[in-house]
């Protein structure tokens, strides 16, 4: 250091006394490049959000408003980003690891815990235990409040016996207008939108259905209706593959068979959804025969007791 | 070492000796241990736990007035979550439909509405609802009576001076809670408070009228203000109040806490009882103290019935009004305020802006900077860790008292049309006594609690000085270097040497 000019290190030269020890500046890289192109993001940013408060004045704009916000808040991130790697002492600092567990807890726990004039009153602890039981047992108060007792809302949806399949304004579905292929979302009469009762009426042609005997009644004229709720977690069945005759969900892809009682084929629901019993009227609409036979949407634990 | 409990079982070693004492015989850990120690090998917290467990606070009942405005909070918590279940934060009209009759079919927000079906509908809604409220009012109160403590006992002297500032602010986040909660179900009188807090803001010259609008999404009463509020009531507010109670009781635990004067008790000590297991057995206890009073004040003490008041509508207005107390003095304030409303050189100043804002403004100001004023005047910036007797600061005590009876004159004036009916005097004749008491009793009571406290001091000095001297005589210094002896005390043969220590 001494064979140095001393002018090369102005900050040796004529230091007051101060009150304070001295700065040393060893290990501060000089690199005036970087030092101008932070100082240029630093610009770029006081003069994007300068920008960005004219264009908010002027009336605004979406994308140069992005555009401005992103140039002003990167110019900050980069100037210090350029601060950081390049003008900041980057040497690397080694520390000790220690062990996590201190000797003196593990050594005498109890000494700072005080155990004993706890531990020691072993009925004490239990009765207080038993109290804060019992404080939990009274917050149940506040927890039943939170909702009414599930009664049977889950086995049951507005369908009943003689109510008409509508669309999703109230008016009733004529069978004219959904052609061979065709299918339609259907509301019980009075319930339009109602969200356990939106069902899929589907005209696949008469003679091609594969029903149950006993559900072979259901779907007159080749029309089927299945609830619309997916029995594996509840998304409407929204997709129809005309030529497979199959019902897919767009959630999770389970799959169902429309001509064999909509029984799954694909995917992870494992209930088939359940049939509407429907009948063709003289006047050409629909009528429910009454609710579906199971709870629609997905299982429940349980779901197989018939409420 | 970390494994000693389990290794010294395993080799058979020895029990240890402690400083000669009675051999210990290795033991299994308790359950408390063990949980400690399975924290200790992933944390380390054992190398603090003794630091912060054995942290030894001092024992005063008036040291628990703040830690009841912490349970406060905490119930506060625990009942607002419970009811924002039920909440809605909606201005825009409904019709009710609910078991309570005269309100049947009404036109009401459909935030009025939530809170009659909590009030009615849901069970222990109402039980929940006036736990909040009484807990706020509790909230606010065990807040100002902690805040008088700390004021009167000098506690907010350095090193404590940055804590009071800290506790300033916590007061008037708690005001803020208190006042956007109480808006929230939009009955008829919160409404009517909101209404006037608008007037407030924008009496403000050149700045209120943007104010107001930005704060209350436009001109009152916007769509927006029920749902704002909410968000600050439940969010933005608690949030901040939860950092700055972390800081407030961190600064307590670093500084350690003041104590009196007394006993063992000097300026380097602390003397009291350990963090564990003293102190948070009382506190625990406190806490529950604490909810099961409120608990039974809710039960069996209305609270607030929106359902007499009736939902808001900006053309209707009930009588009396009275807000919740902690508010009172403001509407005291705009009670009292003088009819004048200056306009200068085109600036019209509103009536409300100065007992409305310039008022409140400088008294918490004041409030805020008190220790930094209290220094000034005494020139005493030394580190204080012995708390004062009230008496031995006649400034600050009357200076105290003064500003207690100037918000006792606010809040009873904003209660002049009850005081009215009830002493039968015209609301108009109790403001002009109000206005008066407003002047006179502030400077009546610093005048004479200035005396009371002059006279204490003076024979608390003579007693310290008799206590210090037993069977001796009490000397003072004079300001010349010589003794004299000090009035009062017992008397007996002059003693050589310096004054008492």
């Amino acid at each position: 250091m001494s064979e140095e000019p001393p002018r090369r290190n102005p900050s040796l030269l004529g230091r007051p006394a101060a009150l304070v020890p001295a700065r040393s500046d060893a290990g501060i890289p000089e690199n005036p490049a970087a030092e101008r192109l932070a100082g240029l993001a630093f610009v770029a940013a006081l003069l994007a959000g300068i920008g960005l408060l004219v264009v908010y004045v002027l009336g605004g704009q979406t994308q140069i408003e992005a555009v401005l916000l992103t140039a002003c808040l990167g110019g900050i991130g980069f100037g210090i980003i350029v601060w950081a790697q390049a003008l900041l002492p980057n040497a690397p600092v080694t520390e000790v690891r220690h062990p996590l567990g201190s000797e003196e807890s593990a050594a005498d726990p109890g000494d700072a815990l005080a155990a004993p004039a706890i531990t020691r009153r072993t009925m004490l602890v239990r009765l207080m235990l038993g109290a804060f039981a019992g404080l939990a047992a009274a917050l149940a108060v506040p927890v039943f409040s939170l909702g009414p007792a599930p009664g049977r809302e889950l086995f049951v949806t507005p369908w009943r016996k003689g109510l008409r399949l509508v669309d999703e304004t109230n008016i009733p579905v004529l069978g004219a207008q959904i052609p061979v292929g065709g299918l339609l979302t259907v509301f019980p009469e009075g319930y339009p939108g109602s969200a356990d009762g939106q069902t899929l009426l589907i005209n696949v042609g008469p003679g091609r259905l594969q029903l149950a005997p006993d559900r072979a009644s259901w779907a007159p004229n080749g029309f089927v209706a299945y609830s619309k709720v997916c029995t594996h977690a509840g998304c409407p069945v929204g997709l129809y593959r005309a030529t497979l005759e199959s019902l897919i969900c767009p959630c999770h892809q389970s799959t169902f068979d429309v001509l064999r009682g909509a029984v799954p084929t694909g995917g992870p629901a494992v209930r088939p959804l359940p049939q509407l019993p429907i009948t063709l009227q003289p006047d050409g609409t629909f009528a429910a025969l009454g609710d579906f036979p199971e709870p629609v949407g997905p299982s429940f634990w349980n779901v197989h007791s018939g409420g | 070492m970390c494994t000693a409990v389990a290794d010294e079982r395993a080799s058979g070693a020895p029990g240890r000796v402690i400083d000669g004492g009675p051999v210990l015989e290795p033991r299994r850990p308790t359950e408390l241990e063990r949980i400690a120690i399975w924290f200790d090998r992933r944390t380390g917290f054992g190398r603090y736990a003794g630091t912060v467990l054995r942290k030894v606070f001092p024992d005063h009942w008036t040291f628990l007035l703040g830690e009841v405005a912490l349970f406060c909070f905490v119930i506060l918590l625990a009942t607002g979550v419970f009811m924002t279940f039920f909440y809605t934060p909606d201005s825009r009209p409904t019709t009710y439909h609910g078991p309570y009759a005269p309100l049947d079919g009404t036109q009401v927000s459909a935030a009025f509405g939530s809170v009659m079906r909590l009030s009615f509908e849901v069970r222990a809604g109402l039980l929940m609802r006036q736990i909040h409220h009484w807990t706020a009012l509790v909230f606010l109160g065990s807040i100002a009576v902690h805040l008088a403590r700390v004021f009167f006992t000098g506690a907010f002297r350095r090193p404590r001076d940055i804590n009071w500032v800290v506790g300033v602010g916590l007061l008037l986040l708690a005001l803020a809670e208190g006042f956007t909660g109480y808006s929230l179900p939009d009955d008829l009188l919160s409404g009517t408070g909101l209404r006037i807090a608008y007037s407030a803001a924008i009496s403000i010259p050149f700045i209120g009228p943007w104010l107001a609008s930005l704060i209350f999404g436009g001109e009152f009463p916007t769509l927006d203000l029920i749902s704002r509020l909410f968000v600050f009531h439940v969010m933005l507010f608690p949030g901040l109040l939860i950092a700055g109670i972390g800081t407030h009781l961190l600064f307590v635990f670093v500084q350690s806490h003041t104590q009196y004067k007394g006993g063992t008790r000097r300026e380097d000590n602390v003397v009291g009882q350990p963090f564990w297991p003293g102190q948070v057995f009382r506190s625990v206890g406190l806490l529950f103290m604490t909810a099961a009073v409120i608990s039974l004040i809710a039960g069996l003490i209305q609270i607030n019935p929106i359902w007499l008041y009736g939902p808001f509508i900006p053309y209707a207005v009930s009588s009396p009004a009275q807000p919740d107390w902690y508010v009172g003095w403001l509407e005291g304030a705009l009670r009292l305020g003088l009819p004048i409303e200056p306009t200068i050189l085109g600036v019209t100043i509103p009536a409300p802006f100065i007992p409305g804002v310039v008022i409140p403004t400088i008294l918490i100001t004041g409030l805020l900077l008190w220790p930094f004023i209290e220094a000034r005047l005494t020139h005493d910036r030394a580190e204080h860790h012995l708390l004062d007797w009230p008496w031995e600061s006649p400034v600050r005590v009357a200076t105290g008292a003064a500003a207690i009876s100037l918000f006792l004159v606010f809040t009873l004036a904003g209660g002049n049309d009850v005081i009215g009916v009830f002493l039968n005097v015209p609301v108009e004749s109790l403001t002009m006594v109000f206005r008066v008491l407003l002047v006179v009793l502030p400077v009546g009571t610093w005048v004479a609690i200035y005396w009371l406290a002059s006279a204490r001091r003076r024979r608390g000095e003579v007693e310290r000085a008799v206590e210090t001297a037993p069977g001796g005589i009490a000397l003072r210094r004079t300001p010349d270097g010589g003794f004299q002896e000090v009035e009062g005390s017992p008397g007996g043969q002059p003693t050589q040497g310096g004054p008492p220590a």
